[in-house]
C-alpha cells in the first residue's frame, strides 16, 4: 500500500463508534470524558444515550475513579482522555483501583505517540505503552488503523480487568478492510518475507508496510509483523518462529525504545539464539514540537528510514 | 424507651462491641505489623451507626447490586470497617488472626476482592469519594434508589483528586452520594491545624455545592439525625462533617497520637478493655 493515496479514517472517532456500537448491541456501557467529550468523540454515545455520557472536566483522576466506581457496580465503563495524561497521571488509579481489583474500566487513549507532535512533549505520549505494561492485569492494545480501533475498542469490553487502548489524533491511513477480525493478543503477519523480521505496532504500520515496498524494490524480503497486543502476548511463537528464520529483528514504535515494543520483543526473544536486532524509537529521550510527518522524519519512523534501517541491518 | 432511643442504643452497643475488636485486632497483630488503632477509634461510632442502623444491605449476600455501599477512603484505619463486617455477620471473627498476614483475608488497607463486604478497594488517600460518586453515577443511570457512604479522614483532605471530586459530584446530581469527614484533628505527621489547616471547612463544601451537616462524630443521636438528613436531601450530595477525637473511649489513647500506628501490649489492651466495658471516657 502507499500512504499517499490510502483512505484515511480516524482512530479516535472509530473509537467513539466503537462504544456508541456496544451501546445500541445493548451492553451495559458508560462513557466518562475529562473535557474530551469531543475530542474524544464520546459525543457519539452522548447522542443517542445521553444518561451514559459523562464529562468530568478536566480532572482526569477523578474520571478513572468515577470508572472504577462504575465498573464495581458491573457497568463496562471507558475512560477517555489522551495517552499522556491517562497513563501518568492516571497511572495510580489504573493500577491499584482498576487493575488490582480487575474492574472492567477501558482506556481509549488519544493522542498517542508522535501523533500529538505540534504540541510538543507535555502532549507527547512516548512513555505509556511502557507504564502500562508494567502494570499487572492490564490489557495494552494499539491498533494500526480506525478499523482495528473500532474492534479493539469493543473486544475491551469482554476482556476482564482494564485495556489500555492507545489511539491517534489526525486521519491516517486505513490499513484493513471489514473482513478484519481483531483478535487480542494475536501478533498479526501482514507480510511473509525471508531476510528480516519488522516488528511493529499502532499507527507506525503504515509506514512500516510502505518500508517493506521500498526494501523489495532494493531485493530485501521483509515480513512484516504487527503487535497490536502489547500485553498480553498469546502467541508469542509467531515472533520466534520469524526471528529464527531471518536472523534480524527490528522494532519500529512511536515511544520510547525502553519499555515498549522493543524490550517485549527482547522479553519473547530471550534464549532463544543468536539474531541481529536493532531499534527505532525514541532513544531514551523526549520527542519535541513538530508535525506527526516532521518527527516520524526525525526519529526514524518514516517509510524510507524505516528501509535504510532494515537495510543496514541486511549488510 | 422510644423508638428513636431504641435506635440510638442499639448503634451504641454495636459501637462498643466494634471498639473492643478493634483493640483485639490491633494488639494481635502484634509489634511487627503494627495496625492503626487511633483513626479507627475515631470512626467507630460513624461506622456503627451505618452498619447497623443506616445501610440496607444483606450480609448474606455481600454482592447484592442493590445494596447501599460504604467506602473507608482512610483505608488504613479498617479494623473499624472489619469489625463492622464481622459484627454484622459477613465473616467470622476468627478472619481478625489474619490481619496483615501474608495468605490473609484481611490486608493492610481493605480489598474488596479479598473481604467479604469490602464494597471498594482503598488505601491509597484521597480515592474514595471518587470512586463513590463513580458508583452513586450507576445508581442514577440504573435508576435505582440505592446509596453511597464515603468516610474521608480529615488530613485526608489534602489530596487533591478530593476536590475534583467535590467539584464534580453535585454538578452531576449525586443526591445518592453522603460524604462524612471524620475530623479528629490528627494525621500521620501530627496536627492538621499545624500541617496544612483546613478551615473553614463547612464553608469549603458549602460553596462547591453540597449539603453541609456539622455534628458531634461520638453523639450517636446527632449521627443519626444526620444520615437521615442526608437521605431526606433531594437536591445536592450530602457532606457530614463530624468532630471526633483519635482514640475515642480508650482514654489513654485519645488525642494522643502515638497511637496513630501502633501496637497494643497485653497489659495496654487489658486495660482499653476496661475502660471499653465500664464506658471509657464517653
Amino acid at each position: 500500500m502507499n500512504t499517499s493515496q490510502a483512505k484515511m479514517g480516524s482512530t479516535r472517532k472509530a473509537a467513539g463508534q466503537g462504544v456508541l456500537e456496544l451501546a445500541r448491541a445493548g451492553r451495559d456501557v458508560v462513557a466518562i470524558a475529562a473535557d474530551t467529550a469531543k475530542s474524544m468523540y464520546t459525543t457519539l454515545l452522548e447522542a443517542e444515550f445521553p444518561e451514559r455520557a459523562i464529562d468530568v472536566g478536566i480532572a482526569e483522576q477523578n474520571m478513572v475513579m468515577m470508572a472504577a466506581g462504575l465498573a464495581s457496580t458491573g457497568k463496562i465503563a471507558y475512560a477517555t482522555s489522551y495517552s499522556v495524561f491517562t497513563s501518568m497521571r492516571c497511572s495510580e488509579q489504573l493500577r491499584t483501583f482498576a487493575a488490582y481489583p480487575a474492574l472492567n474500566v477501558n482506556v481509549i487513549a488519544g493522542i498517542g505517540g508522535y501523533s500529538g507532535g505540534i504540541e510538543g512533549v507535555t502532549h507527547l505520549a512516548t512513555e505509556d505503552l511502557g507504564i502500562m505494561r508494567c502494570i499487572a492485569g492490564m490489557t495494552v492494545f494499539a491498533p494500526a488503523d480506525a478499523i482495528s480501533t473500532l474492534q479493539a475498542v469493543k473486544a475491551a469490553a469482554d476482556i476482564p480487568g482494564p485495556v489500555y487502548i492507545r489511539v491517534g489524533r489526525d486521519d491516517s491511513p486505513v490499513i484493513f478492510d471489514d473482513s478484519y477480525t481483531f483478535v487480542p493478543g494475536i501478533p498479526v503477519v501482514h507480510r511473509k518475507g525471508s531476510d528480516v523480521t519488522i516488528l511493529t505496532c499502532g499507527l507506525a504500520l503504515a509506514y512500516v508496510l510502505e518500508a517493506a515496498d521500498i526494501l523489495e524494490q532494493a531485493g530485501i524480503s521483509a515480513e512484516i509483523i504487527e503487535m497490536h497486543t502489547i500485553k498480553p502476548v498469546l502467541q508469542p511463537e509467531v515472533v520466534m518462529e520469524s526471528v529464527t528464520r531471518t536472523g534480524r529483528l527490528l522494532t519500529v514504535e512511536e515511544h520510547n525504545i525502553v519499555g515498549g515494543l522493543a524490550t517485549v520483543a527482547a522479553e519473547i526473544m530471550e534464549g532463544t539464539g543468536p539474531f541481529l536486532f536493532r531499534k527505532i524509537g525514541l532513544a531514551d529521550t523526549y520527542g519535541e514540537s513538530g508535525t506527526p510527518e516532521e518527527l516520524r522524519k526525525k526519529y526514524g519512523v518514516e517509510p524510507s528510514a524505516v528501509a535504510d534501517t532494515a537495510k543496514r541491518l541486511c549488510t | 424507651m422510644s423508638k428513636d432511643e431504641q435506635r440510638i442504643r442499639t448503634a451504641e452497643h454495636w459501637a462498643r462491641k466494634i471498639r473492643l475488636d478493634i483493640i483485639d485486632m490491633c494488639c494481635r497483630v502484634g509489634p511487627e505489623r503494627k495496625a492503626h488503632p487511633g483513626g479507627a477509634l475515631s470512626a467507630a461510632d460513624i461506622v456503627a451507626a451505618l452498619y447497623f442502623d443506616k445501610m440496607r444491605i444483606d450480609p448474606d449476600t455481600p454482592q447484592w447490586p442493590d445494596r447501599d455501599r460504604f467506602i473507608l477512603s482512610k483505608g488504613h484505619t479498617c479494623p473499624v470497617l472489619y469489625a463492622a463486617l464481622a459484627n454484622r455477620g459477613y465473616f467470622s471473627k476468627d478472619l481478625y488472626g489474619t490481619l496483615r498476614r501474608v495468605d490473609g483475608n484481611l490486608q493492610g488497607h481493605p480489598d474488596m476482592r479479598k473481604t467479604p463486604g469490602v464494597d471498594m478497594t482503598t488505601g491509597s488517600l484521597g480515592h474514595g469519594l471518587a470512586a463513590g460518586a463513580g458508583i452513586a453515577m450507576s445508581a442514577k443511570i440504573d435508576r435505582k434508589d440505592f446509596r453511597v457512604f464515603v468516610l474521608l479522614g480529615d488530613g485526608e483532605l489534602q489530596e487533591g483528586l478530593v476536590w475534583e471530586s467535590a467539584m464534580a459530584s453535585p454538578r452531576l446530581g449525586l443526591t445518592n452520594l453522603t460524604v462524612i469527614i471524620d475530623i479528629n484533628r490528627l494525621q500521620s505527621g501530627g496536627s492538621v491545624e499545624q500541617i496544612l489547616p483546613l478551615h473553614p471547612l463547612r464553608e469549603k463544601w458549602a460553596s462547591f455545592g453540597w449539603n453541609t451537616i456539622e455534628i458531634n462524630g461520638h453523639h450517636m443521636e446527632e449521627i443519626l439525625a444526620a444520615l437521615d438528613l442526608a437521605v431526606l436531601e433531594q437536591e445536592r450530595p450530602t457532606a457530614i462533617l463530624a468532630r471526633t477525637v483519635k482514640g475515642k473511649g480508650v482514654k489513654f489513647m485519645e488525642d494522643d497520637n502515638s497511637w496513630h500506628q501502633r501496637t497494643l501490649t497485653e497489659e495496654e489492651y487489658c486495660l482499653a478493655v476496661k475502660m471499653l466495658e465500664s464506658g471509657g471516657s464517653a
